[in-house]
This record gives structure tokens, sequence and C-alpha cells, in this order.
């Protein structure tokens, strides 16, 4: 651990500490949207449209309601009718998105129906009885014919299926390509996957008519939930409420369950008695709108003789499916870190996304980072390849210093703090590189195709979604909060309130570790809550890789301001100024008079029992609310685009080694080692298993995942047997060694690390198969590289030789 | 046809009856009816793990078995993992020292096909772990500290019984 | 996913069983032993029989049992039992690697030979082993019973020559006599435990100068059911197990293969894999003889 000596002595963070939330999982005791058991509740089962593209001429459910148990039928027709159409991101005033099909079904599992009945078995009855009648019709299913614009209108009222395009540059491209003697131009393709989380999503609303409230209970990581609950129901927003206290069974960014959502509300609210729907896999898969970007990037890169980039161009072709909703802003996002961790001094960025007729995308872990960090790590192995240059000593050229941050990006970003050399110096040594490189020349030596990778990556973590508004001027949002309070009861116990949902990430831990830290009491004893959406206090939702820096700042400011009124009242209780009071270990003792002191439980009884010991003015109780602006944002864009974005940037460097079996094509990943720097680690093991999961993630999208499609637009990949998540045979080994550059910008030094190991694998294990097949003359660079691409690249390569 | 069935099933340690329609899978029944929400369920088809129990002692996948056909079999689910003093249980320790887990939702199945292969080979190498825990997908962890978890409850056994 | 409703008996005898399939009418009865692959093809509702006949409580049906110049398995013998039988490992080897690539432990526990004949996945691995070793399967019905040679049996894709009345009772997998007898086993999946894109079995009993004398192979994956290699079988005999004799006679496979295009993977990649694999299990198989 090579700085650690100069970090503060925490005496909780950064410690190997046991979890609180993990005690209730190993018990089985978790509390997910599917064990939530409201009395007299229904449940839903949805009818999915077998067509691609199809007009809905009739609907017949007669049958259906026939059917004993059968309560009801909703349709497109009569849910477009009350409620309002679902948010997108772009302004996009034409294409309308409800819970149900209207009037045209735009992708094969597009739910045409949803049937209300006492059990989930007696509703797939019903949903089987329901009469549609489709008139089908061809399907706009490949983005590259899409943006020349000869397919079918997915949204024919929209008059294209190009949502959005659009070229920014930053800083002087033309100029800076005119002055470096190389170019290297290539494509790069990120197959359509997602997260697919082990448990779908799963919503339950209860409506109380009398006090006028709508409970919801969902396994849902979304900022701005309520806000479209209560809009698309149209009642005030103070009508609805969440219940944070649901674990969440897996996000990683796409529990977006606002469909289904509006879909079970407005259906508690109209027949008056419990609803839920729990999808299940196939209507996870197909039709819950959570597949992942779907990305064609071509670049062009220009660079000087010593393998210095100067300027890229960039192109972002994006296939969000048939409903955009947030998705489209996923092109937005890698703009914080457009060039990676590299000195780049100018780039291009062309981003487009069109509407297919497929499933609809969502927030995917990284929000488009990881496509485009695997795009410009391929650029990267281009440059070195093509002056002949080692592709470590390429990367080293190109990135950012150590004595150069603040580094500035052309889009405006400012990256905080790192030491990139350092971290990348730390993969080569504990992955003893040059041995890695030995062992992959013995297996060559054998006869087996092996191939060293090498991908560094950048995290960027904290949210500020400000390049959202380059995206839709109508979004001028400039902040991103995220809240805690901290009270303290009067027998001192502390209690502290998080406001949001949590999928894995351990905000109870990061919440009660740094609060325990601040107030030197013992994180165990913390308790720390959910409050749900009408006690709790603003959030924007665990997105961005931003808990640690957001809530980890505030639970900070919090903890500090409830010390300071202790001290406060403890100097009056003990007749000295406050600054003559040292607190330590639950203990407030007057400075050089360590008889005269005040235990915490003391000063805690005085703050909500003792008004004649409190300091005249001061307020009773003890608790401290901090609402956290995302550090450093909260700026408009200037005249050049330019903005910063994200405010903590993390980095990783990956260094994998693989075997292919010639024979069949078949990737073994034996070994896996990560250097990684975020900060301060609020909590080891987390941050360990964040990394390796966001690796085994990466791995998925590299070598397994797609939700393929084929030409008339019918899913292909639609089950477990054909989503390839890769089991525990699939993932190998992963080293990983920690670097910590705090960030100047977090009350303790802490950044983002939700993402990283994901950002950065795929570009890795890419960099590993192109090592493995370069003495072929081959090179792949489409994700996921499955056995048969690399198989049929190999035969095709023979037959021409 | 669907007409209830009256089933009995020794569900850990104790007989439980239920009254189930013979397309009821042992999930739901287990779940929706008998109200141990401990086991879960991912993808109704045999793939993820999440709904992996004890059926008289082996590790099976729940949504592929109806409810009927346990009747008169042992059952034992997450929450009958707890030590003989009612306590967690070694391996559920484990598991929470090493943060063999996120989410939390595969680690009921995790540790099913854990505990089942503890019970087998005491002494399992990482390979046999990853072989064990190979029907339990696991989408937050990359499986590593699971792995972790099961060689020092494997270690802590044998150190105890050498002690 | 849920199955439709279905009316469920569970069976104790093999009279019962066969006098409730004798029974069904228009009704579409169907045996459930291990359900691994039933149950999500009705959970999908892609089956829906009108009654299940639950086997897994006739004793009859279970169990391992050597008989010299083959080993029978009840029908209903699960697939974990099979692993951990020492009379598999000991006399049908081929078996015992082809069953650790089936599923994953869960699986196993409950899966059935039985059901995996009967079901007939084209890539399934025990129908694969059992092809290969020309295994014999008893049929019963309330009027008799009957053994048909696995050869034949799998139709197409998820088809067997099975009467609806009829039960598979035993599955009988031929010993082979004599000493220098090797097996091979070779299988690509997407995952370990997926089912197989390409699998491929072979035994093979070598002469004393080492050539091959006797040689059984199958592959999987490779068309609409399991196939049989007899040609390139009968063109191994007298060969050497090198490489170059194999390669010269792999090409027969293509005659006997007819794959098809997947979202796993392409008929071009199963038939050339097809060949690769092929030739692996048979040098593997003649590599440990001797051994």
């Amino acid at each position: 651990m090579a700085d650690t000596p100069t970090l503060p002595n925490y005496r909780y963070v950064s410690r190997k500490r046991r979890t609180k939330e993990d005690r209730r999982f190993i018990t089985g005791r978790g509390k997910f949207v599917a064990d939530v058991d409201v009395p007299g509740m229904k449940h839903v089962a949805i009818l999915p449209s077998p067509h691609p593209r199809a007009n809905i001429r009739s609907i017949d459910a007669s049958a259906a309601l026939a059917l004993p148990g059968v309560h009801y039928v909703l349709t497109g027709d009569e849910i477009a009718e009350g409620t309002n159409s679902l948010f997108h991101g772009l302004d996009l005033p034409n294409v309308k998105w409800y819970p149900l099909a209207v009037g045209m079904t735009r992708y094969a599992g597009e739910w045409v129906a949803a049937v209300v009945a006492d059990s989930r078995y007696i509703a797939e009855d019903a949903a089987e009885l329901i009469e549609v009648d489709y008139e089908s019709l061809p399907a706009a299913v490949d983005s590259e014919k899409i943006i020349d614009e000869d397919q079918p209108l997915v949204h024919p009222e929209h008059g294209t299926n190009v949502l959005f395009r659009n070229t920014w540059t930053w800083g002087p491209v033309a100029d800076d390509f005119a002055s470096v003697p190389h170019t290297v131009s290539y494509r790069a393709r990120w197959g359509r996957s997602s997260t697919v989380p082990i448990e779908t999503f799963g919503v339950v609303a209860k409506w109380d008519d009398i006090n006028e409230i709508m409970d919801v209970w969902a396994s849902i990581q979304m900022p701005q939930y309520q806000d479209q609950i209560a809009g698309a129901l149209r009642i005030p927003m103070n009508n609805v409420r969440v219940h944070n206290d649901v674990d969440v069974g897996g996000s990683y960014g796409v529990k977006r369950g606002i469909k289904h959502t509006v879909l079970v509300t407005y259906l508690a609210k109209k027949l008056g008695y419990p609803v839920r729907f729990i999808e299940d896999r196939l209507d996870n898969m197909s039709g819950g709108d959570a597949h992942g970007p779907d990305r064609i990037f071509d670049i062009t890169m220009a660079f000087d003789d010593e393998g210095v980039i100067k300027s890229m161009k960039i192109r972002a072709l994006d296939d969000v499916g048939a409903y955009p909703g947030r998705a489209p802003l996923q092109l937005g996002k890698p703009m914080t870190a457009l060039c990676g961790p590299y000195r780049v001094n100018s780039i291009e960025y062309e981003a487009i996304s069109v509407t297919s007729n497929k499933t609809g995308q969502v927030p995917v872990r990284g929000f488009g980072q990881s496509p485009t960090n695997f795009a410009i790590e391929t650029g990267i192995e281009r440059v070195a390849k093509h002056l002949g240059m080692d592709r470590v000593e390429v990367r080293a050229r190109n990135l950012v210093r150590k004595d150069e941050f603040p580094w500035k990006i052309p889009p405006g970003s400012r990256y905080d703090s790192g030491d990139f050399h350092a971290v990348l110096d730390m993969a080569l040594k504990s992955a003893d590189w040059n041995a890695l490189i030995a062992r992959r020349d013995t297996l060559r030596a054998e006869g087996k195709l092996a191939g060293v990778g090498i991908a560094t990556c950048l995290e960027p973590g904290g949210g500020n979604n400000i390049f959202e508004y380059l995206f839709n001027p109508k979004l001028k949002i400039t902040t991103f909060v995220e809240s805690v309070l901290i009270k303290v009861e009067p027998t001192g116990a502390i209690t502290a309130v998080m406001c949001t949902t949590t999928s894995g990430q351990g905000h109870e831990t990061l919440v009660s570790t740094i609060a325990g830290e601040e107030l030197e009491r013992d994180p165990d004893t913390i308790r720390v809550t959910h409050g749900d959406t009408l006690e709790a206090l603003p959030t924007r939702s665990p997105v961005a890789s931003r808990m640690a820096i957001v809530l980890g700042t505030a639970t900070s400011k919090a903890a500090r301001e409830i010390k300071d009124k202790m001290i406060t009242i403890a100097a009056y209780d003990l007749g000295v100024d406050k600054d003559r009071i040292e607190y330590a270990d639950g203990e407030f003792s007057v400075r050089g008079e360590p008889s005269r002191k005040l235990a915490w439980e003391e000063v805690t009884h005085i703050a909500h029992k003792q008004f004649h010991r409190m300091p005249p003015g001061h307020e009773l109780g003890l608790q401290a609310y901090a609402v956290q602006q995302v550090p450093g944002g909260g700026q408009m864009p200037d005249e050049n685009n330019e903005v910063p974005l994200y405010p903590c940037f993390s980095f990783q460097a990956h260094v994998p080694l693989v075997e292919i079996d010639p024979a069949t094509g078949k990737v073994t990943v034996h070994d896996y080692f990560i250097a990684h720097d975020c900060g301060t680690a609020i909590n080891p093991d987390i941050v360990r298993g964040m990394i390796i999961g966001g690796v085994a993630h990466g791995i998925g999208a590299a070598l397994y995942e797609k939700f393929e499609y084929d030409g008339d637009g019918q899913l292909l990949a639609g089950t477990f047997v054909d989503y390839l998540l890769p089991s525990a045979h699939e993932i190998p080994p992963v080293a990983d060694f920690e670097h910590c550059t705090p960030s100047p910008l977090t009350s303790l030094g802490q950044k983002g690390s939700g993402e990283g190991g994901y950002l950065g694998a795929p570009a890795a294990i890419a960099s590993a198969v192109n090592d493995a097949l370069a003495p072929l003359g081959i090179e792949i660079n489409e994700l996921p590289i499955r056995a048969r691409d690399i198989e049929a690249a190999i035969f095709e390569k023979s037959n021409e030789n | 046809m669907s007409d209830y069935v009256e089933i009995t099933l020794n569900v850990n340690g104790r007989d439980r009856t239920a009254l189930v329609p013979p397309r009821v899978t042992l999930v739901d029944c287990l779940r929706d009816m008998l109200r141990l929400t401990g086991t879960h369920v991912g993808c109704e088809h045999g793939i993820c793990g999440a709904c992996s129990v004890l059926f008289d002692g082996e590790p099976i996948r729940s949504c592929l078995m109806f409810a009927v056909q346990a009747q008169g079999h042992e059952i034992r689910t997450v929450e009958g993992l707890a030590a003989a003093d009612g306590g967690i249980s070694d391996l559920q320790d484990s598991f929470w020292e090493c943060h063999a887990m996120q989410c939390g939702y595969c680690t009921p199945g995790m540790l099913v096909a854990s505990h089942a292969l503890l019970e087998e080979n005491p002494n399992p190498t990482d390979d046999d772990i990853r072989e064990a825990i190979s029907g339990n997908l696991c989408r937050c962890t990359g499986y590593q500290q699971i792995v972790e978890a099961v060689k020092m409850t494997a270690r802590r056994r044998r150190e105890t019984s050498n002690g | 996913m849920k199955a439709a409703p279905f009316d469920y008996v569970r069976a104790t005898s093999l009279d019962e069983v066969c006098a409730l399939l004798a029974g069904a009418g228009e009704e579409e009865r169907k045996i459930i032993a291990g359900g691994q692959t039933l149950v999500p093809l009705m959970a999908m509702r892609m089956a829906r029989p009108d009654m299940l006949i639950d086997v897994n409580d006739v004793t009859e049906l279970a169990g391992i049992e050597d008989r010299g110049d083959h080993v029978a398995f009840g029908a209903c013998t699960r697939q974990r039992a099979i692993e951990r039988s020492d009379i598999v490992s000991g006399r049908l080897p081929l078996v015992a690697k082809a069953v650790r690539n089936v599923g994953h432990i869960q699986t196993r526990n409950r899966g059935t030979i039985g059901g995996s004949i009967v079901h007939g996945d084209p890539s399934a691995e025990l129908p694969l082993a059992a092809l290969a070793l020309d295994a014999t399967l008893a049929l019963r019905t309330t009027g008799g019973s009957r053994v048909i040679p696995i050869d034949g049996f799998f139709e197409a894709a998820m088809v067997t020559n099975i009467e609806p009345e009829e039960l598979l009772t035993e599955v009988r997998i031929p010993v082979w006599s004599g000493g220098r007898i090797g097996t091979g086993f070779h299988e690509t999946a997407s995952r370990q435990g997926d089912f197989a894109i390409v699998a491929a079995a072979a035994q093979v009993q070598l002469a004393g100068d080492g050539t091959i004398a006797r040689a059984a192979a199958s592959a999987g994956g490779v068309a609409p059911a399991p196939v049989k290699l007899h040609a390139f079988e009968a063109a191994l005999v007298g060969k050497q197990p090198s490489e170059a004799e194999i390669e010269a006679v792999i090409a027969l496979i293509d005659e006997e293969i007819d794959p098809d295009t997947d979202v796993h993977a392409t008929a071009d990649y199963r038939r050339r894999v097809a060949r690769r694999l092929v030739a692996r299990a048979v040098l593997d198989a003649a590599a440990e003889v001797g051994k």
C-alpha cells in the first residue's frame, strides 16, 4: 500500500470491519420487494406482444375476465387516458411512452395488457386468454440503417428515428490534427448487454383514498422516482410515499421500473386494493425496458512519432430501443472523462441516439462510460501497433502526471487528483508483467493462443449531470444533492437517517462508519435507517458512484455539527469557552484540567431534558442534517459548452492473462490483476467486492452477454439459457491492489468505487484476447467476443493464407 | 383439475402443512404459503440457483419442483441453517466476515450450496468450491469473497477439531 | 412463469404408472422424474400436460446394477448417483466423464438418466455417451415390454421414439470386454455446465500393435438429435490412433451430422468444431490406454 502512511490514522474508516447489512442477508432476513406482504393484495401478469412492430386492431379480454379469480384487465388505451406520458431525458414531445402499448406495439415483448387476479398463477392463465388482433409491420432493427432514414418509423408522430444528433468540438481539433504526423481510424462496437440483476424488478402499491397516500414498495434505484410517479398519476408529490427500506436485489443502475410502477399505482388507485407486480424473468428480459447501451464507435486519433495523442474525433451511435427514457443521456456522461486518463488537447464528439424496434434501454453501471472506455483503450492499442511501440509505454506517455492535478480536459471536467503512473506501475509490478508475458509465451510455445491484456480506466464519481443540458436545454439541473439526518437520543444512542434505497453498496456501513469516525463512537452501535420519501430529505439516489462522495461528505458534515453542538453545551455547562473543550473517546473535558469533564451521555441528557443547563438560545434535542451538493458542481456550461462534470476521479489499471482454445475459440481468463485508487476506502471489504464484482460484470460484457436480435426484431436471448451471466467457473481469481490518493474535495478523501471494475474490464479482456490473436494477424473490436467469433476469424484467416 | 392438495413437509425440522394446487412450485409454497421468504426467486427456469434449498440433505432448485412432490420430504432453507444454539452458523459467520455478498439476493442459495459442499467435502479446493457454487449466479461479487468465506469455514472447522 | 394447471398423481409401482399412461385417452399425461427439463418447459407453458405422473417413489426405477456385459440403470437414477457410483467409474468411464458435464450439482441431484434420454435434447451428455456405447432401452406398457437400441431412438430435437403409453424403465449400457480400452469426452459450452454447443464422446480398444481394434464415437449439438458416427467408427478400425490417421478419416463425420445455426453458434462453427472435438476425444481415448 504505497501512500497509506501519509493518511490519517483512522479508527474505523479504512479498517477491516464487518458490514452492517450482511447480518440480515446471511440469515434470510433481508426484506426484498417480493417479501412485502400487504394484506389483500392482488397480482399482476402481463401479456407481451409477439410482434416487433404491429398495429393493435383490437383487444378482447372477455374470456380472461370470465376466469374465476380475475379482477381486471388493463389495456394501453385506458392507461394512456388516465396517466401522463412517462419522462424522457430528451425533449421529445411526440414520443409518448406509457406502461402498455397504445395503438401500436414497438418491440417484441412490449406489454400489451395487464391482468389483475388473486394470484400470479391465475393472472397468467388469464393473460393467455386475451385475444389481440395485430397487424404485423416491418421493424426498424439495424442502427446503421436507421441513421440512413430508410427504416420504418418507430414513433411516426416524431417523424424520424433519430432522437438526437449533435457534434461538439472542444479545443483546436483541426489544428491539432494538422500538427501531428499520424492518425489511426477504427471502429469499436459494444453489444447490447445490461446488468441483469438476479432479482427482477418488482413493485407493490397501496392507495389509501381517505388519507390520499400512495404507498409504494419497490426494488428501485432511481432519482426522481416519486416525482415521476406523482407526475404520471397527476397527484401531488406529497401523496406518494416510497418506502426506502426495501432491500434491492442488485441494480447497478437498471432498477428504473417507472413504467411498472405507474402501471401498478394506477391499478391500485383505480381498483381500491393493493396491487403487486413482480416481473418474472421473461417479463424482465424482453419487456422490462432494462437493456443497456448498444453502441458503434468510429474514432480517429491523431498522435506524434512518440505516441503522444494530441486530439481525437469520436462518433458514437447508440440504439436506445423503442422508448428512450433517460437512455440517450448515456451518451452524455462519457463527456466527463471523454479522453480517459490521457492528456488530450482537443476532442470532437458526435453523439447520435436512434430509436429502434427493440426493448428499451436504461442507465447501466457507469452510464455509458464502460463502452466509451473500451473504445478509447482500443485506440491506445491501435496507436501502439501503428508505431510499433510498447502498449504500456504508450499509455504511460499519455497519462496525466501526478503534478498536473487538478487537470482540466477539453469538455471541462477537472480531474481532482490521482497518481496514474504509480497505479499503472503497481498493476504491472503486482502482476509481475514480465513473468506474465513469459507465461503467455510458454503457453504459446505449447501451441496455445495466449494473451496478456492491459487497460486503464477513469471512474468519474459524484454525479452532477449538467451534461444533460447539452442534450436538452430544458434540463438546467446543476445540482445532485444527497442528505443525511443524524440524531442523538437522550441516552446517547445515535441514529442516522439516510434517504434512499440500497442495492448492495453498503450505505448503512458507509454512514455508520463515517459518523462513528467523526464522533468517535463505535459504528456498530449506530443505527442507520432509510427514511421514506415523505420523511426523508433530498436525494438523487445512489447512482453515479456518488454515495461515498456525497452521502459520505453529508454524513461528516452532520456529524461534525453534532459534535460542535455537544462541545457548545459542554463548554457552557463546565463554564469555559468552547475552544477550551477537548473531545475524545466520548468525553468532553477542559483542556489542561482533565478532571473537569462530561461524558457523552451526560451531554445528550442535558440537550434533551435539562433546559436549565443549556446555553441560552440553543436548540433543544441533538440533531443535525446536512444536504450536500456535489463538490465543485453548480455551474451551467459556458459558451464553448465546457463545464466541470463530476467531482472525483478514481483510477485503475487492469492486467488479465487469457488463453484461447484454437479448436473452439473458447476464452479462459486465467489471472486478473487490478490496481485501484479510489482515495480513502471507507470500508475496504466493500470496495474490494465492488471492484471484483465489477470486473466479473465486465468479463460478462466482454465475452458472454448480449441481447441478440434477429433481422426481424425478435429477441433471441430472452432467458438465462441464452443471455449468459458468468458463473464462478468463468470468473478467475482477481488480485486487487489498493493505492490511495485522497480526493481534496470530500470529507475524508473518499472517491467513488461502484463502477470502476466494470469500466475497465471489458477493455482489458479485449486487449488480452487481441494480444492472443495478434500472432495470427487477427483483431476483434466488437463485444462480446464469443468463441464462435474467434473461431470463425481464425478459420477465415487460415483460408486466406 | 388443479384441486387443492394438502401436503406435509418437514421444513427446518418442523412439520408444516399447506394446501396447494399441484402446479405451485416448492419455492412459491415456501415463500408465499409458509412465509419463509429467505429463499429467493431469480429465474424460475433452473439457471440462477437463487431458490436453492436442501431436499433430504442435497441442494436442489426449488423452482424446478412442485410442492406436491416434496410431500413427506425434509426441506432445509436458509432460515434453518443456524447453529445448534440458534445463533448464526460458522458458515454464515464466515460469509459475514468475508463480506461474501453485496445485495444479498443470491446469498441464501450460496449458503445452501456451500453448506452442502462442506458436508460432503470438509477440505474443498478453490476449484471444488467454484464447482459447488457454479449453479448459483451472483451479479455483485465476482464470487471471490464467497470462495474465501467457504475456505474460511473449512479452515475454522479444521482448527476447532484440531484444537 | 407459472405452469398451467394439471392433475398430479404420485405413483408407487410400475403397474400403476403404466395403467395411468394407458388410460390417458385424449389427455396428455407425462411422467415427471427429476423435472429438470420438463418443469422449465412447463413454466414457460411450452409444455402443458393434463396430468403429471410422479415416478420418484417407484422403487424399481432407481438403482445401478452391474450385470457383467452391461450396467443397468433404473430410469429414475439420479445423475448425481451416477457421478458418485463406483460401478460407473469402474465399468463405464465414458459415462462417468460425460455425467460430470451435466448441468450443476443442484440439477444433477434431481435430474435422471431416463429423463435425460427421453427428452432427447440434441446436446445432452448422457444420451450421447449411451449412444456411443450402443445402449439399449427397456420400455414398458400395460401390455408388456420391449427392449430397443438407443440408436434410432432420437428422432429430432426434443422428440424421441417413445409411445405415449410407454414408460422407460431401464437404460442398459454395454461394458466392453477385454483390456486396452480408453475413453475420451470433450465438449464446448458457452459456460461450464451449460448444454454443449458441440460434444464428442469416444471409446476405443487397442490391439496389441497399437492399432484401433474397436471404436465407438458420437457427437452432440451437431444435428437435431445426438449422432452415432458409424462410418467414422468403422474407418478407425485398423488405424493407428495418431493425429494424422484420425485427420485422414475425420471428414467422414460430415456426412452424418447436420448442424443448425442458433443464438449460441453457427452451423459452420458446429461443423468445424465437431471434427476437432471428435478427433480429440478419440486421441484422448487412445492415450488413456495403458495408463
